[in-house]
């Protein structure tokens, strides 16, 4: 240990001291962040192994003629729809419960860049997840059952949908982390809230207004079948409830608050 | 340059900090002193934007904190070194931030290398360091902007005493090359080796700031004698005021010479007699941390 270092320190990019670090870096550098520890690294494994796991489960039962890209891909992002949502939640919360927000919010104190550059990244991870799960659902489909008819129709349309699919229940994490600033009443809520409101959509006098404001109904047909315009205005409204509704207070809050004490 | 501006801080309706202005110049160390509790964390959480006080302002490099473009490149902090993730293995945990300030990542290991971090310990996740380890891949945190201001909150926690000599050297170094450092602690003798200027802070006030030679030319004696209880009673007698230090020692506002005599006229036996020099300091600083032991 000395000091000698300090007097003779690498030249750094003298240019970079007075220009604020670009969007673009701050991405990657929240990007790395789901990735470089060891509960991120290993949620991904998991949803990637899962993916495998449940496709071939998938392919090995039932009959063959059955097993066109439609009818699987469901089935194979389903991993990556329920553990997604939880890595957006820890991108978030864990800046709290691990407290690096305090260096996070130092080294970018203009937080509302913060919380785009998570929202960009998250966008991006889910983008990925898709095409890898959607990948595993491709070679087993070609594998299992090679030449079935219509096998690959309307797997364009399905994939761009299951994009929105994928990136909102991300972004849905992200918010919901966003208004709760802690991991576990976050994750609980994320996936209790939805089928709580599922069962008092339920009562006869809200039927009418269920398809409009439940994500589960509303999300579903978006990897089974090319929709409809009354289905994505269906979309639309539960999303802006379930998504854009925490996203706003999410922001308010996280612009506004102490960090972390 | 750092500045406080009289901020003000109440959180949960109490006051946390009072009406604190101070200001750190480039090439001096300053040692904001004060009991656990007493504000510290609060004004330095506030000089860098992570609370905004409720009146005064703080400026940093003659600008609010959060103005600078790229904070990371002029202000190196070290607020909590316990504020890491544990899951992050503490090379990444500085690549991490070293990418965000643009700083080249050759920076991380020269200053793992700096601070003491052999490539095992850089290898090895935050969740598993000891308090010593955290506090040196703080420093390294701190220091990886290569900045001309240093704000550290009890830097001291944790480390072994080759680690407060290591570290006073180079907030010293720091310091001489025209760097402005704040450093925080709970206890005098971790800072005042290394400070130039002091500002003692107690109950969100500053109670007494200047330089090392203006804090320790309060005048008075030390003494101390087995049977304490004798002294007092000497020592009041005479009409002397004493106050209680830390060890069983007394200060008293007076000359040598009249102690001693007070002492010789109660009979009481002295095991020590000097002038006081810093203890005048350490009074101001004892009465604080221990606002029940000191009947002054």
């Amino acid at each position: 240990m000395s000091t000698v270092a300090l007097t003779a320190p690498i030249p750094a990019d003298v240019a970079g001291v007075h220009t604020r670090p670009r969007l673009g870096r701050l991405v990657t550098v929240e990007l790395r962040k789901m990735l470089d520890t060891r509960a991120g690294f290993w949620l991904q494994i998991a949803t990637v192994a899962l993916a495998a796991l449940v496709v071939i489960a998938r392919l090995a039962s039932g009959d063959a003629a059955d097993h066109t890209f439609a009818a699987v891909l469901g089935d194979g992002l389903l991993p990556a729809a329920v553990l997604l949502p939880v890595a957006g939640i820890l991108l978030v919360t864990s800046e709290w419960s691990q407290r690096t927000g305090m260096i996070t919010f130092a080294l970018v104190p203009v937080r509302s860049r913060v919380l785009v550059a998570k929202l960009a990244a998250s966008v991006l991870l889910a983008v990925a997840m898709l095409l890898i799960s959607a990948g595993i659902v491709a070679v087993g489909v070609l594998v299992a059952s090679p030449g079935v008819d219509g096998t690959w129709s309307d797997a364009g349309t399905l994939l761009a949908q299951s994009a929105v699919y994928l990136t909102a229940g991300m972004v849905t994490g992200v918010a919901f982390g966003m208004v709760l600033l802690a991991s576990a009443p976050a994750i609980v809520a994320l996936f209790a809230l939805p089928i709580a409101w599922t069962a008092v959509a339920s009562l006869s006098f809200l039927t009418d207004a269920a398809p409009w404001l439940d994500t589960r109904l509303a999300l579903a047909p978006m990897h089974e079948e090319v929709m409809s315009a009354t289905q994505w205005a269906h979309a639309g409204t539960a999303l802006a409830l379930w998504m854009l509704l925490p996203l706003a207070i999410g922001a308010w809050r996280i612009t506004r608050r102490e960090v972390a004490a | 340059m750092i500045e406080a501006d009289r901020i003000t801080k109440q959180l949960g309706g109490r006051t946390i900090v009072s009406d604190v202005t101070f200001r750190c110049e480039p090439g001096t160390v300053t040692g904001f002193l004060g009991p656990n509790g007493a504000g510290k964390t609060t004004t330095m959480r506030m000089l860098v934007g992570l609370s905004v006080p409720d009146a005064g302002e703080a400026r940093i490099l003659g600008g609010r904190y959060r103005d600078l473009p790229n904070p990371g490149r002029r202000v190196g902090i070290l607020l909590d070194a316990s504020a890491q993730h544990a899951g992050r293995r503490g090379r990444e945990a500085l690549a991490v931030s070293a990418r965000t300030m643009g700083v080249p990542v050759q920076r991380v290991d020269e200053l793992l290398r700096l601070v003491g971090l052999d490539e095992a310990a850089a290898r090895r996740r935050v969740g598993q360091y000891s308090l010593g380890m955290r506090q040196r891949l703080g420093f390294a945190h701190a220091l990886l902007g290569d900045p001309e201001v240093l704000i550290l909150d009890e830097p001291a926690n944790g480390l072994d005493p080759e680690g407060m000599r290591w570290m006073r050297g180079l907030l010293r170094g720091f310091a001489d090359r025209g760097g402005t450092v704040l450093l925080s602690s709970h206890l005098l003798t971790e800072v005042e080796a290394v400070a130039d200027r002091m500002m003692i802070i107690g109950g969100g006030r500053v109670q007494a700031q200047g330089t090392r030679a203006e804090l320790l030319a309060d005048s008075g004696t030390v003494v101390e004698a087995a049977d304490l209880a004798a002294l007092d009673v000497a020592l009041q007698g005479a009409g002397l005021t004493l106050h209680h230090l830390g060890g069983d020692r007394r200060l008293v506002e007076a000359q040598p010479e009249v102690v001693a005599r007070a002492a010789l006229d109660g009979g009481v036996v002295l095991q020590r007699l000097a002038p006081a020099e810093g203890a005048g300091l350490e009074r101001l600083f004892f009465e604080l941390t221990e606002p029940t032991g000191a009947p002054a």
